[in-house]
């Protein structure tokens, strides 16, 4: 019979790495050792402990990683409660790739533009696959900032390799904001769409930006208050998900399917959309 | 063409079910219409249609997916699918053979729903078609002619004889399977019951219900319409409309711990239910309003904008007769055609 997407595949996770007090980095193969599947910077896939729940999650890592996936999953449920608990060695289920990804080989939209990348707490998880991409593929891309915020400095996620390797990387630029003075916290202090303003970006820039949605609301605002265009920004929608394929009639946004056509759309997309999400 | 006499229809049913498993709608104990298999003594029923539809066949109400044994760090992942087993269902009504196509554009999209296209592939369908079209049909609004049914061979039933005519290869290959039951025929006495029908057809209440609107404006000044709030008011958000309906196709995945291995299922959904779309921290569908808009927006644009036009509705009427508050899918197109 022909291969079924619904049937998961098994991954093993092969380490994890505690980032904040409710976010965890899992690294993920399958049982050869190898990598699952290779995939695109912001696509997603359907993690599963059978008897537990499964759940779509973005695929942190670069494509360019060639050893292994990984996952970044905020505790808050059933299954991601479980994930949490796991230890080294535990066996999931995988399956994917799925959505559209971000275009980051488009010189239309992506390849050879400045970037801008904008994100609030664990919505880094799918910005940090492109960020990953274009640092591994510098050539192809302009200058790049990365705004970051988080509830507090323990909220960071990725904050280790944000200081000792973005930070040392020529021609990134990275911003981190929290939201509450905090001892041992000497940079700067505020939300991130008030951030963003105060940086007053150059809008040439093409911006990615990934959030909660109220964030995503107020940035984009204020963006648009810089001169940026809708068509220069784009982003990753969040929906409730089951099939990851467009079938089981869930995850719509009008006539567009968030887990098929998206997750990833710019802003003048949306704006063709009913306000529904 | 060809020609049964009417006398030997059970012998018919005989011939096919003892070559494939053979269903048809027979009358329950209460007196409804539903699809079962054809055994010696199960008589073809009369009524119009069937109260659930014929999606069950391909689309059944639970699938299991796949099944895992769970052995401390391990998981073993056991895909038990097997192929369908060839199948005829017979005396399906005009509706519910395009509600297959329908369908198809969703199961059979890349990527492939195996689960369907294995029933797909191994079910013949033989259309009936309407000779007393009812108040509530209004497959013609959607282009369906009623008395011409599709499907891989199509049956007219008159007070003597049924006839039956192939409309693909596999409706060859079932006719061929009977042949020796069968003479072949002229079309007469079936473009006669044709043309009755056709006088009834016209004459049905919605038989001139345009959909003309869904046409000429956005999606987005029919999403942003006034009238849904007062079209969903009364709308339990029961589900009924959802399952009867022969194109919906909505389901959910959920695993079920036998004790001794976990069955993964999918099953049958509703976007009428609140927790639906349900997240951590939001719904993208929190009112019945929201989600009565989507379940009509759904059928009447969003389907048609990624199917080439074709409407998500096949105007079996299902929706009409099982509605505990009478709304349906016909007072939404009116009220917005009348605007
Ligand atoms: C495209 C996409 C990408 C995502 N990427 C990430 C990621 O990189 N990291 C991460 O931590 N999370 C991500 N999520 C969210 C993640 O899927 C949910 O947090 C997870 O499925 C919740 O599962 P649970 O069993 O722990 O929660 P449950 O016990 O199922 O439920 C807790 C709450 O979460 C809701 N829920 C169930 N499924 C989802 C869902 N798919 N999305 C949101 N809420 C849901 C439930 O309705 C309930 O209210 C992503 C979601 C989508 C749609
Ligand atoms: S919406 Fe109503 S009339 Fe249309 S196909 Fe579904 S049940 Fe039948
Ligand atoms: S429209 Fe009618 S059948 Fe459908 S959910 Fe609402 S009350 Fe139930
Ligand atoms: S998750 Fe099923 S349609 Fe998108």
């Amino acid at each position: 019979m022909l291969n079924e997407t619904l049937i998961p595949k098994l991954g093993v996770v092969t380490d994890i790495r505690i980032d904040t007090p409710d976010v965890k980095t899992f690294r993920v193969v399958g049982t050869d050792g190898k990598k699952l599947f290779e995939h695109i910077p912001g696509q997603c896939a359907m993690l599963s402990v059978p008897g537990v729940g499964e759940g779509m999650f973005s695929i942190t890592s670069s494509p360019t990683n060639k050893e292994f996936m990984e996952f970044s999953i905020k505790k808050c449920g059933c299954l991601t409660s479980w994930l949490h608990m796991m230890d080294v060695g535990q066996q999931i289920t995988v399956r994917g790739p799925y959505g559209n990804g971000f275009p980051v080989e488009d010189p239309e939209k992506l390849k050879g533009k400045d970037l801008l990348f904008i994100a609030g707490g664990i919505g880094l998880a799918p910005l940090r696959s492109v960020i990953n991409y274009c640092r591994d593929k510098r050539e192809n891309y302009g200058s790049i900032q990365i705004i970051y915020g988080s509830r507090s400095k323990d909220d960071l996620v990725d904050y280790q390799e944000i200081l000792n390797e973005w930070l040392a990387d020529d021609g990134i630029t990275v911003n981190l904001t929290i939201d509450r003075e905090q001892e041992g916290w000497d940079g700067h202090v505020g939300f991130v769409p008030n951030y963003v303003k105060e940086l007053t970006p150059d809008i040439s820039k093409t911006v990615l930006i990934c959030g909660p949605p109220i964030m995503i609301k107020f940035t984009l605002a204020g963006l648009k208050e810089l001169g940026f265009k809708e068509t220069q920004v784009f982003t990753t929608m969040e929906l409730r998900m089951k099939c990851a394929i467009g079938k089981c009639g869930r995850c719509n946004i009008g006539n567009k399917y968030v887990c098929k056509d998206g997750p990833v759309f710019r802003f003048d997309q949306l704006g063709e959309l009913p306000n529904e999400y | 063409m060809f020609r049964l006499p009417i006398e030997k229809l059970d012998d018919l049913f005989a011939a096919v079910a003892a070559a494939q498993t053979l269903y048809l709608p027979a009358d329950g104990k209460d007196g409804r219409a539903s699809y079962v298999k054809w055994e010696e003594g199960v008589k073809l029923s009369k009524a119009l249609n069937t109260v659930r539809s014929a999606k069950d066949h391909f689309f059944p109400q639970t699938t299991n997916l796949c099944d895992f044994n769970m052995n401390g760090k391990n998981i073993e992942i056991i895909d038990n699918r097997q192929e369908s087993e060839n199948f005829v269902i017979f005396g399906v009504r005009a509706c519910d053979a395009r509600s297959f196509t329908i369908l198809d554009k969703v199961f059979l999209a890349e990527p492939v729903d195996t689960y369907y296209a294995t029933r797909r592939e191994h079910g013949t369908v033989i259309t009936l078609a309407c000779t007393e079209p009812e108040e509530n049909c209004f497959c013609s609004v959607f282009g369906i002619d009623a008395a011409s049914p599709e499907g891989d061979a199509a049956c007219h039933i008159t007070e003597d004889a049924l006839y039956i005519n192939a409309n693909t290869e596999k409706g060859e290959k079932f006719i061929e399977s009977v042949k020796d039951m069968l003479t072949e025929c002229g079309t007469e006495a079936v473009d006669a019951q044709k043309a009755q029908t056709a006088e009834i057809m016209k004459k049905l209440p919605f038989a001139n219900v345009s959909t003309d609107y869904f046409r000429k404006n956005t999606l987005l000044d029919i999403f942003n319409s006034e009238h849904w709030k007062k079209l969903s008011e009364a709308c339990l958000g029961c589900g009924t409309c959802t399952f009867v309906c022969p194109t919906c196709q909505c389901y959910d995945i959920k695993d079920f711990d036998t004790g001794h291995g976990i069955k993964r299922y999918r099953t049958w959904d509703s976007c009428m239910y609140s927790d639906f779309t349900k997240m951590a921290a939001a719904n993208s569908r929190n009112s019945q309003v929201e989600r009565f808009r989507q379940r009509f927006m759904h059928k009447l644009v969003y389907f048609p904008d990624n199917n080439n036009g074709e409407f998500g509705c096949v105007g079996c009427g299902r929706c009409l007769s099982r509605c505990p508050i009478s709304m349906n899918i016909i007072k939404v197109i009116k009220t917005f055609g009348e605007e």
